[in-house]
């Protein structure tokens, strides 16, 4: 890889400069446009959520009242719905993706890896709509049917599992957030354990480890953070995806340890409401879980994004 | 290594076998995500659905030809707001910035990119929709173009600064202007891989839907105006899936169908671009 | 390189230019609201572009709340409801916004319970109970009671409600506040109110599509949704006390009472009318429209087409399910229409 400094000293021909000072201009400009993109959204939605904050103050992430009615609004339910179906969603997605990640790059065949790889990609490319048309068609009918009446009979003696089988559910919501963050934490680690140097394995090979333990000592540890990383992207995604969660998940506000009752998450409640509030505080609250969901995949993805630096930076610096 | 190599060996295939179930887990599902599209979308598409506008309800039959003219127009315009500015700002990350303001930028990108897209649509909603009085494909257009800026930005700089120093400096040498230099010597050179990075924006936004909730609004009737409420075809989509109608049900599979189809198109595009260059 | 920016360059005069010649022929009129009359409007508007080919009527059904704060906000040309505004919410709109009742509809109970067909019989406290959260299976006394024909499974019962706000949801609600004064004090009526139990399914396509997917669920939808998705609905005990199924005539019969009384704005609910033959969740739907028409060349197209549903409209109301207005209503509504400008 060639280096990427080159430092080029304007000329000393006058119009070379004019045209070379309007080039930089409009460069510098379009490029500092993403911080007042940044900036833009974070003050709208700020003034926007003014009269909630003001209103409500911190009852607002504590309250579970949602009523419309009255004018009390309190986000606890949304939050709470956002924060376990993503969690949740994460826990079985991850360990899922990193096998298939390793399984992927170290393990099957070069040929089948090569095949593999860029399919997984492209299903990462799925619009949400279409995963949530999927849910609500197919997935959801086929756990009120057979999945969720087996969980209730087997399993109801658990807070988890009980009351009854109602197909759009946390359930669902789940499953169909698992079914998409998988090809995006897959394709990254993927990325990430490619990055390890050959020397590593071979060090570890010549030791006379096997093949998992080649991997457990010398594979896994050296992209540990760009791994995590990964997981933590594929959150930010779960936490923000607005269609297809809309679609399986009920909507309905309640705060329930089941897995089998509806739910609600933030990016729902702004997708089912904000055309319609009519109220200013009603507008208002929705902002402000517009804010809250703003601030929590900004700090969600500032950590994934700097995980992930550390890793291929270095990798990077470290080749050249 | 103390432990027997029997039980090394059996571990190294326990965990092997573990990491191919995971594959499957990973593909399986996703393989009857494919399946179904597939079998329902092939038994609804036909040719009224790329010429005909929805019908009223209840009446079967109908396309969804406004859609996609709709997600057209929309796209095109998003990309005349989104494309100019993400490459620009990448030269300047490339060629110009110093490395502070430079990794700000990429940072601010990186996390941009990763916020969710409805509060895209709520940001535009406030700053165009509500002062135009009105829904339209522009607000839609403009909130699509946020979200190709990143991404744009990113993979573009990512291109620029696979270019060589030294054809810079010889173009420069030259006594060739550095706008030039960089328009013609280096944008060019790394052309086919912006043109990766341009395929992939382009097909990120195309299925975006809800950005679009509260900005184009849609539209039962072809909508040739940016200045109206237009229709997509990811929000036709998403409101005939969750209609009762079965009727509505297969158009919205034709849709993910046509969706899907042309999303795989890009990607591959993007991939063939992407090979080409790194062919070089 | 400058191939591709002269490509761009083209592109973008071809927008501006397609920007500035929006004011062609064809006027584009924007409505959004109401999803209760949607398969109504979706048909008018679709025959009134074949009579008037210089006009489209676009209406997108985000559902009452959304009607109301579009219109009031100035984002639609006219907003649909089936909730009327308060005071408070008339004075938030810029200028005089008129209501203009279309057709009168009504709210029906809808389930979906295997072995159970048609015939399903409600009293109001077995509804308001449901919807508490009280009654929560099918083979509760309480509806065995009312049901002695039918053989309820011992199965719970899962309620739908909107998750968005609703003008179906509105009447409903305003209908379970005049039955239930427990209702009345634990939820109230709204567009959007605090439900006790159950999950939500966006708009009455979202409700019925969630009712027909799940075996054992109850919800409420417009009678047209429940109609054209062959969806049984159940027979609601009225204020008379007998047992009446949600039809047009019956529809009809809610409004006998309430046509005599009728407010100058239109502005008044029909639920619970006394009536032998009165369903009870009975509503208008009306066209929230402002009397002084910004842009008077649409305006003009507006006042042409409310006309025309007023008097060719209406004949098609009673085929998609919806009572057409009784005449002397329909008489006080073009004279407001008329003065409109």
């Amino acid at each position: 890889m060639p280096a990427t400094q080159t430092t080029a000293p304007p000329g000393p021909a006058d119009k070379r400069i004019s045209g070379d000072l309007i080039f930089r201009l409009v460069t510098t400009v379009f490029a500092f446009s993403i911080l007042i993109i940044l900036a833009l959204m974070l003050a709208e939605m700020t003034s926007e959520s003014l009269p909630a904050i003001r209103q409500f103050g911190r009852k607002f992430l504590t309250s579970s009242e949602w009523d419309a009615v009255q004018g009390n609004f309190g986000a606890l339910p949304y939050l709470y719905g956002s924060v376990i179906s993503s969690v949740l969603a994460l826990a079985l997605a991850t360990p899922l993706s990193i096998g298939a990640a390793i399984f992927i790059t170290e393990i099957c065949p070069k040929k089948v890896g090569t095949w593999i790889a860029p399919l997984v990609e492209l299903l990462a490319a799925i619009p949400s709509v279409i995963y949530g048309l999927w849910g609500v068609l197919v997935m959801a009918p086929w756990l009120q049917s057979t999945v969720q009446p087996f969980l209730i009979e087997h399993f109801g003696f658990l807070p988890f599992f009980q009351g009854a089988p109602y197909g759009v559910s946390m359930l669902a919501a789940v499953f169909i957030l698992m079914i998409m963050v998988v090809p995006i934490i897959t394709s990254i680690t993927r990325e990430v354990l490619l990055t390890v140097p050959l020397s590593q394995k071979e060090a570890a090979i010549a030791l006379g480890a096997t093949h998992w333990e080649t991997i457990r000592m010398a594979v896994l540890p050296y992209g540990r953070s760009g791994i995590l990383g990964a997981a933590i992207l594929g959150l930010g995604r779960a936490v923000g995806e607005t269609m297809a969660v809309t679609m399986v998940i009920g909507n309905s506000p309640q705060i329930s340890l089941s897995l089998m009752s509806p739910a609600y998450t933030m990016p729902s409640v702004i997708a089912n409401e904000f055309a319609e509030a009519t109220s200013k505080l009603h507008s208002a609250a929705l902002m402000e879980i517009g804010l809250i969901l703003l601030l929590v995949t900004l700090v969600i993805n500032a950590l994934a994004r700097l995980l992930i630096w550390s890793v291929t930076r270095s990798a990077g610096g470290g080749a050249a | 290594m103390m432990k027997s190599v029997f039980l090394r060996n059996a571990k190294n295939y326990l965990m092997t076998g573990l990491m191919l179930t995971a594959t499957l887990a990973v593909l399986i599902p996703l393989g009857l995500i494919f399946f179904h599209i597939m079998k329902m979308g092939m038994s609804s598409v036909n040719l009224d659905f790329f010429t005909q506008i929805p019908k009223p309800t209840g009446e079967t039959g109908g396309g969804m030809a406004n859609g996609m003219l709709g997600s057209l127009m929309m796209i095109a315009m998003a990309s005349l707001i989104g494309l100019p500015v993400g490459i620009f700002g990448a030269i300047y990350l490339a060629e110009f910035g110093g490395s502070k303001v430079s990794t700000a930028i990429r940072f601010a990108a990186d996390v941009l990119s990763g916020t969710p897209s409805i509060i895209t649509g709520m940001v535009a909603y406030t700053l165009l929709v509500v002062p135009m009085k009105g829904f339209s494909a522009l607000a839609g257009s403009v909130a699509l173009a946020m979200i190709m800026i990143p991404i744009v930005l990113r993979t573009t700089e990512e291109q620029l600064k696979l270019v060589p120093g030294s054809l810079r400096e010889a173009s420069l040498a030259l006594g060739v202007p550095m706008w030039r230099t960089t328009l013609k010597v280096t944008l060019r050179s790394a052309l086919s891989g912006v043109m990766t990075g341009v395929l992939l924006a382009i097909a990120r936004v195309a299925g975006e839907t809800a950005p679009l909730l509260f900005t184009a609004l849609g539209n039962q009737f072809w909508g040739k105006d940016l200045t109206q409420p237009m229709a997509a075809l990811p929000l036709q989509i998403f409101s005939f899936a969750i209609a009762p109608y079965e009727d509505w049900h297969r158009l919205a599979w034709a849709g993910a169908l046509v969706l899907v189809v042309v999303m795989f198109g890009l990607s591959l595009t993007a991939r063939y671009f992407g090979r080409t260059r790194t062919g070089e | 390189m400058f191939a591709l920016r002269k490509s761009i360059l083209t592109v973008a005069v071809l927008a501006a230019l397609a920007l500035a010649g929006n004011a062609s022929a064809e006027t584009l009129i924007n409505g959004a609201g109401a999803t209760f009359p949607y398969p109504l409007y979706s048909k008018w508007f679709a025959e009134y572009a074949k009579i008037d080919k210089s006009v489209k009527f676009n209406y997108q059904s985000i559902g009452s709340g959304g009607g109301i704060k579009q219109i009031t906000a100035q984002t639609v040309d006219f907003g649909a409801s089936d909730k009327f505004l308060s005071d408070e919410e008339l004075k938030a709109a810029p200028g005089k916004l008129l209501h203009l009742p279309t057709v009168m509809g009504a709210v029906v109970v809808t389930y979906n319970v295997p072995g159970v067909g048609k015939g399903l019989k409600l009293s109001p406290e077995t509804l308001a109970q449901i919807y508490e959260g009280k009654i929560t299976s099918w083979s509760d006394p309480k509806l065995m009671h009312d049901n002695a024909g039918l053989k309820l499974p011992n199965k719970p019962i899962i309620v739908v409600h909107r998750s968005d706000g609703s003008g179906t949801t509105s009447i409903f609600t305003d209908y379970l506040t005049a039955v239930s004064p427990e209702w009345a004090k634990k939820v109230g009526k709204g567009t959007s109110v605090k439900w006790p139990v159950g999950l939500g399914g966006k708009g009455n396509e979202g409700v019925a599509g969630q009712i027909k997917t799940t075996p054992y669920t109850i919800g409420y939808v417009e009678l047209a949704y429940a109609f054209e998705n062959k969806l049984p609905y159940a027979s609601l005990k009225n204020s008379a006390g007998s047992f009446v199924e949600p039809s047009i005539a019956s529809t009809t019969a809610a409004a006998r009472g309430a046509a005599k009384s009728m407010p100058a704005d239109f502005r008044i609910s029909l639920v619970n009318q006394p009536g032998k033959d009165a369903y009870p969740i009975v509503g208008f739907t009306w066209l929230l429209v402002y009397q002084d028409q910004k842009d008077k060349a649409k305006g003009k197209k507006l006042v042409d087409f409310l006309k025309w549903e007023l008097h060719q409209g209406q004949k098609m109301a009673d085929k998609l399910l919806y009572a057409p207005l009784p005449a002397n209503v329909a008489k006080m509504v073009e004279k407001t229409v008329l003065s409109i400008r």
